[in-house]
């Protein structure tokens, strides 16, 4: 490979300080070792996808057991013909030698027969176990939380699924049969070989303990080569999916080119670490058939001199011989199952470890219900609440709030006040580092997820829309929501003009990430959303922040209908949304440092005055 | 089984363009052709591994016949001295085998690895370079599926199924030609499957390539799922919809598993027949042989040797299956990065810039001309009769944009303001040419964007998105972006303008890693990177979409206060939502109805214009309008 880049614009050098560098100076692919792997958890995990399917596993390997001793029935048959049948046809009897044919016939029958259940059977267990791991991948990555999300990447978490749950599909579908047939093979012969001459049969045999230790010194040293082989592939899907998703603004700032070099990076880094392992195969595979090759003849010399002191029969040799050739016919395929074997175990190892982290914000162990009310809202209340996110500065220091229930609450502040911090904490993003938040009493790390989610729900600020059609993307609020009530939400917000507007109306595709839907739009459809899970407590961060001025007052009118009952936390930067709250916060560096009615606040001389005087004069 | 409704409904979730089935016109052998110049550097290579590969396999066959010589000469002659040249040939016999043997895997490494990576590079270049409409359509999950596994696929082909088509077919053309040269009455008959072989597997092929190419197609969709999954996580989590998603990615998982065993299924029935049926013909050629034999047609050595002949023709011919298989993969994958490949720019080639001095460097008056007139006529923005509807837009609804007039004159700030959906983002993604206008003229100080060089349109036009994406990188590189070269002062002077003072608390300062997507940070954080972005560059013209939605109050004045000394300086068409982003502008325009409806000053709006003051105050006109709605 000649390296592509042409005379490089200097000025890329600064953005991408490793684009010009030689391949061997590149710094290691985007590491993940920050993930540690639990040792033995491959191997575990390996086992607990394999257990249930262990009769069908079993059933396959008698299968391919009877297949390839159908397979070696045939040039039975044919002596059988030649040395019976023959014979007796020359006296006119047809009888034997139709019996032999008919009897190869039924083998290949059989034998075909049973390479088609074969494939069957296996075909269904590596299926089963690949959907198995992707589902296990896919639902872990929803159980992890937030922070661990920050760090992981969405690349890393789709390499995850797909090219690492390809290399094992790989060596299930190819190196399973492979592994069978060859160890199948060689046992058989082995047996065969001792039986003929023990002698000259361990002797033979021997030839294992050096293939053995040829076989070990390509895995001892492949397992690096295939694991920099997995990163790299992690780091080209991480890139490519970063580039892909932000394709306006890497267009916009010209990155083509600085992105043609950075990919072309780990692509070659992907590329040196794949013809590495192409290397180690092809490595030991000459290594192998040599010292195979070499044994052949030094126990042919051995037989020969055998036989003629007479120690081993001349028929036993000759039969000795042939199956000797067979007996290491099948290293190649054993160096292709190795191949799949290795990528496939340092792929197992990647996903074992993505397994075995678990979510910081957990399950509880002993689930407690929210008492049952009789109104809609339900109390919250900070306990003495302190919360630092991974190791930064602690961004709420001890922290008490009250909020009963059915109270809507403004919390305003500037930038880094620890408004959205509050909202995360009560949505359980994060657990508190110290003390406990409750709704009715109960602390939230005790409610299972579905029971948190019928008490609180969050708009937040970005609103992401999945791919399908905006009905779908409401009904996220309440899955299985009729078609009626999605209707309702979002008239009550305002949005049912412009997506009855839309070519298909409520059935319009959203197409990718909602691209043709203005932002202004995507938060409307994220307060329907909201409006249908009709929660106990919502929680809105920022969510009217893209919304024209028409737009807003649309939903603070309908707020003032949906709140009616329920406790709200309203985190907003525009000052209008206080006009519909009951109560207001000013926060300053993670403490209250105002606390009343809006009324009370605007008429005080405090930082909220000011900042409401401020917003006042903003407006026409 | 040939028809799965249940299948064909489920596409209908990814109606891909390119997701489509084969073309009627599509053979497996003409999508692998596709491939040749990608082979082409490494065609020695192919060659001189297929040609290991033939050494490798002769010596395979040469080695039984040396051993057969051994155990009939020395060895049955006691002769221990006749031995040693035997078995100096087998040892030299096996060992050619073992070097022809690694040979064949070690020429093609580098290189196939290297195909590889070349193709992927170029897909990758390709789609950067692919219109932002075509990213639209596309689940990014199917775009990486064909750079991934797509590729691998192929390179995997290169590397073993192909060579083993041509030495398999060479050792299977060679054994029938022994075969009839041994007894030609039974070399018919063990060939009378061929032809039966031959159609079925035509019959099988369109069948599998059409399942391969669904589960492809479906590991795509699974990918887009994922993908949108981690990006989503916070509403999935917001709501407690993990489950119902994961329910989502089951069904489709199931789905194309069910494929995969479909799949399987026809694999094992093409198999049974590719090994079965010449087994039987083998069996029938037994029993006509012992018959000629029986009756002194044939001598039984005679037989022995036409059968052992057909026995080493069965590896040949039982590989065929998997081959097939396998060549239908990598054709399928081949279509698939073809179709990215082959997918139109859409963006007229580059040789209208007759205006870009660089390229003409033989100094001609006109080119002189121009260069100048870039700099002397500093006619701002204008928009003449642009009109814009997105390509896959329904053929009943009329244009987005339907004769868009606007005069932004140089150095004057510009606000658009609109109702939500009225098209005012897609208006400003109109002058870096995001997307092409599809009728209709805008020019920059008088020169049309259509004859910029668009890396140089896109140098003089920064935009700051509603969507602030920033990149896995340093806040340094993130903001840079915007100015590829500039230096630690113009990077600071960026910050200060979009008050992003906030990054010298972070870990790192400005050398802060920021995550992917800037997840990591605030919206309002990210907003103020993406608007230091935009201005670092000191663009000539500047596009800010709604630039100051996330921001609190406090912020959001310090800065319009830093932003109006840019603006001041620059040409600058801003997206706003509010009263507080108009003041940043010098005059507003009105965009309604796909029109620019009014153009004034803020007061001068506030008195002509009831839909401007309307979509300021949000009273007036709006309340008739949502009665109707309910």
């Amino acid at each position: 490979m000649t390296t592509t880049c042409e005379p490089v614009d200097t000025r890329t050098k600064d953005v991408h300080p490793h684009a010009d560098l030689p391949e061997d100076e590149l710094p290691p692919p985007d590491d993940e070792e920050d993930i540690p792997v639990p040792p033995g958890a491959p191997s575990t995990l390996l086992r607990s996808l394999l257990g249930p399917h262990r009769r069908r596993i079993a059933t396959a390997m008698t299968v391919i057991l009877l297949q390839q001793a159908a397979l070696q029935a045939g040039p039975l048959m044919v002596a059988l013909a030649l040395d019976r049948g023959i014979p007796a046809l020359r006296d006119d009897n047809a009888g034997p030698l139709i019996a032999v044919v008919a009897a190869y016939l039924g083998c290949a029958l059989l034998g075909t027969l049973l390479q088609w259940s074969f494939i069957k059977i296996s075909a269904r267990v590596n299926q089963d176990v690949l959907l198995d791991l992707r589902g296990r991948i896919f639902r872990h990555a929803q159980r992890l939380s937030l922070d661990f999300h920050e760090r992981y990447t969405s690349g890393r978490i789709i390499s995850r699924a797909t090219s690492d749950v390809e290399a094992l599909r790989e060596l299930l579908s190819e190196g399973l049969q492979e592994l069978l047939t060859v160890t199948l093979s060689v046992c058989s012969i082995s047996v065969i070989l001792l039986v003929l001459d023990w002698k000259l049969g361990l002797a033979a045999l021997v030839a294992f303990l050096p293939l053995w230790l040829i076989t070990q010194s390509f895995r001892h040293r492949s397992q690096p080569v295939y694991r920099r082989s997995r990163t790299a592939a992690a780091s080209l899907i991480v890139r490519f999916t970063e580039t892909m998703n932000g394709i306006r603004p890497v267009k916009a700032f010209r990155r083509e080119r600085a992105n043609d070099i950075a990919f072309g990076a780990v692509n070659r880094q992907s590329a040196a670490a794949t013809a590495d392992g192409l290397l180690e195969v092809a490595r030991y595979g000459g290594l192998s058939r040599t010292t195979a090759n070499l044994w052949t003849t030094a126990v042919v010399v051995l037989g020969a001199y055998l036989v003629t002191d007479g120690s081993v029969e001349l028929g036993v040799l000759t039969a000795f011989v042939l199956y000797l050739h067979r007996l290491f016919e099948p290293i190649d395929q054993l160096a292709m199952f190795l191949n799949s074997y290795q990528s496939a175990a340092a792929a197992l190892e990647k996903i074992a470890g993505l397994l075995a982290h678990e979510p910081t914000v957990a399950e509880p162990a002993e689930p407690r219900e929210l008492p049952a009310s009789t109104v809609k809202g339900r109390e919250v209340h900070f306990e003495k609440t302190r919360f630092a996110y991974r190791a930064g500065k602690e961004v709420l220091p001890t922290f008490d709030l009250l909020l009963p229930a059915g109270q809507t609450v403004a919390v305003v502040g500037a930038t880094g006040a620890g408004k959205s911090t509050v909202a995360k904490l009560l949505a359980r993003f994060y657990d508190p580092t110290e003390g406990r938040i409750t709704l009715d009493g109960v602390d939230l790390r005790d409610l299972t997820g579905p029971e948190l989610r019928r008490g609180v729900v969050m708009v937040t600020q970005e609103s992401f829309l999945f791919s399908g059609t905006v009905a779908e993307n409401i009904a996220i609020g309440r899955p299985g929501a009729e078609r009626a009530e999605i209707e309702a939400a979002a008239r009550a917000i305002g949005a049912h003009d412009f997506i009855a507007e839309l070519p298909d109306g409520y059935d319009t595709d959203v197409r990718k990430r909602g691209g043709r839907i203005s932002a202004g739009q995507r938060q409307l459809v994220a307060f329907a959303r909201a409006l249908l899970a009709d929660p106990a407590v919502l929680i809105l961060d920022e969510a009217t922040s893209s919304l024209d001025v028409p737009g807003e007052r649309a939903v603070q009118q309908a707020m003032r209908t949906v709140l009616a009952g329920r406790t709200a936390v309203i985190i907003a930067h525009r000052l209008s949304t206080v006009e519909i709250a009951d109560r207001v916060l000013v926060m300053d560096q993670g403490r209250i440092v105002e606390d009343g009615s809006p009324r009370e606040l605007i008429n005080g001389a405090g930082r909220f005055a000011q900042l409401h005087q401020a917003w006042r004069s903003s407006l026409v | 089984m040939a028809k799965n409704p249940v299948l064909d409904t489920a596409t209908d979730s990814v109606a891909v363009p390119g997701t489509a089935p084969p073309a009627p016109g599509r053979s497996t052998v003409r999508s692998l052709l596709r491939l040749w110049p990608y082979v082409r550097p490494v065609r020695t290579r192919l060659v001189v591994s297929v040609a290991a590969a033939l050494l490798a396999s002769l010596s395979t066959l040469v080695i039984p016949v040396v051993l057969g010589w051994i155990v009939d000469g020395p060895i049955a002659e006691h002769d221990l001295e006749a031995l040693w040249p035997y078995a100096a040939l087998l040892l030299l016999l096996g060992l050619s085998e073992a070097v022809f043997f690694h040979a064949r895997r070690v020429v093609l490494a580098r290189p196939l690895a290297g195909v590889e990576s070349t193709m992927r590079g170029e897909l990758f270049g390709k789609l950067q370079r692919l219109p932002v409409s075509f990213h639209d359509r596309w689940g990014s999950g199917q775009l990486l599926s064909r750079a991934m596994s797509d590729l691998y696929v192929v390179r995997t082909y290169l590397a073993f199924p192909l060579i083993f088509l041509v030495v398999n077919s060479l050792t299977f053309l060679a054994g029938i030609a022994l075969m009839f040269t041994q007894d030609w009455r039974l070399a018919l008959i063990t060939l009378a499957p061929t032809l039966p072989l031959f159609l079925l597997t035509r019959r099988f092929e369109s069948r599998y390539s059409r399942a391969t190419r669904m589960t492809q197609d479906r590991n795509g969709d699974l990918a887009t799922l994922v993908e949108e999954s981690v990006l989503g996580i916070r509403i999935l989590k917001a709501f407690g919809r993990h489950r119902s998603m994961s329910e989502r990615f089951h069904e489709q998982s199931t789905v194309l598993r069910r494929t995969e065993l479909e799949k399987a299924g026809m694999l094992a029935n093409l198999w049974s027949i590719v090994i079965g049926l010449p087994e039987l013909a083998l069996g029938c050629s037994l029993a006509v042989g012992a018959y000629l034999v029986a009756h002194d047609e044939m001598s039984a050595g005679a037989l022995v040797a036409f059968l052992s002949t057909a026995l080493t023709i069965r590896w040949p011919i039982e590989s065929l299956g998997w081959l097939i298989a396998y060549s239908n993969e990598a054709a399928t994958a081949a279509d698939r990065f073809f179709e990215v490949l082959d997918a139109p720019d859409a963006e007229p080639a580059e040789t209208v810039r007759t205006t870009t001095p660089s390229t003409t460097p033989s100094a001609t008056p006109s080119t002189t001309t121009t260069a100048v007139k870039t700099v002397t006529t500093p006619d701002g923005i204008r928009l003449t009769g642009v009109r814009f509807r997105y390509p896959d837009a329904p053929a009943d609804t009329p244009d987005l944009l339907r004769g868009i007039d606007l005069h932004i004159r140089s150095g004057e700030t510009m606000a658009l303001v609109g109702a939500t959906g009225s098209g005012k983002t897609t208006l400003t993604a109109l002058l870096p040419r995001l997307y092409e206008a599809t009728a209709g003229t805008i020019t920059l100080d008088g020169q049309d964007i259509r004859e910029l060089d668009r890396s140089r349109l896109r140098e003089l036009v920064a935009v700051a998105f509603e969507d602030p994406t920033l990149f896995s990188a340093t806040i340094r590189e993130n903001v840079l972006m915007g100015a590829p070269g500039a230096g630690e002062d113009r990077l600071r002077a960026a910050l200060a303008t979009a008050q992003a003072g906030f990054v010298d608390q972070l870990p790192e300062g400005v050398d802060t890693e920021v995550g992917e997507q800037g997840l990591g940070l605030s919206g309002g954080q990210r907003q103020r990177l993406a608007l230091a972005r935009a201005v670092v560059g000191d663009p000539s013209f500047l596009m800010l979409d709604d630039p100051l939605s996330a921001l609190d109050v406090h912020t959001e004045a310090l800065v319009e206060r830093a932003l109006r000394e840019v603006l001041a300086s620059t040409t600058a068409l801003v997206v706003a939502h509010r009263p507080s982003t108009v003041m940043l502008a010098d005059r507003v325009a009105v965009l309604a109805d796909g029109r620019i409806e009014a153009v004034g000053t803020h007061q001068e709006l506030l008195q002509s214009s009831a839909r401007y003051r309307a979509l300021m105050s949000g009273e007036a006109t709006l309340a008739p309008e949502r009665s109707t709605a309910r």
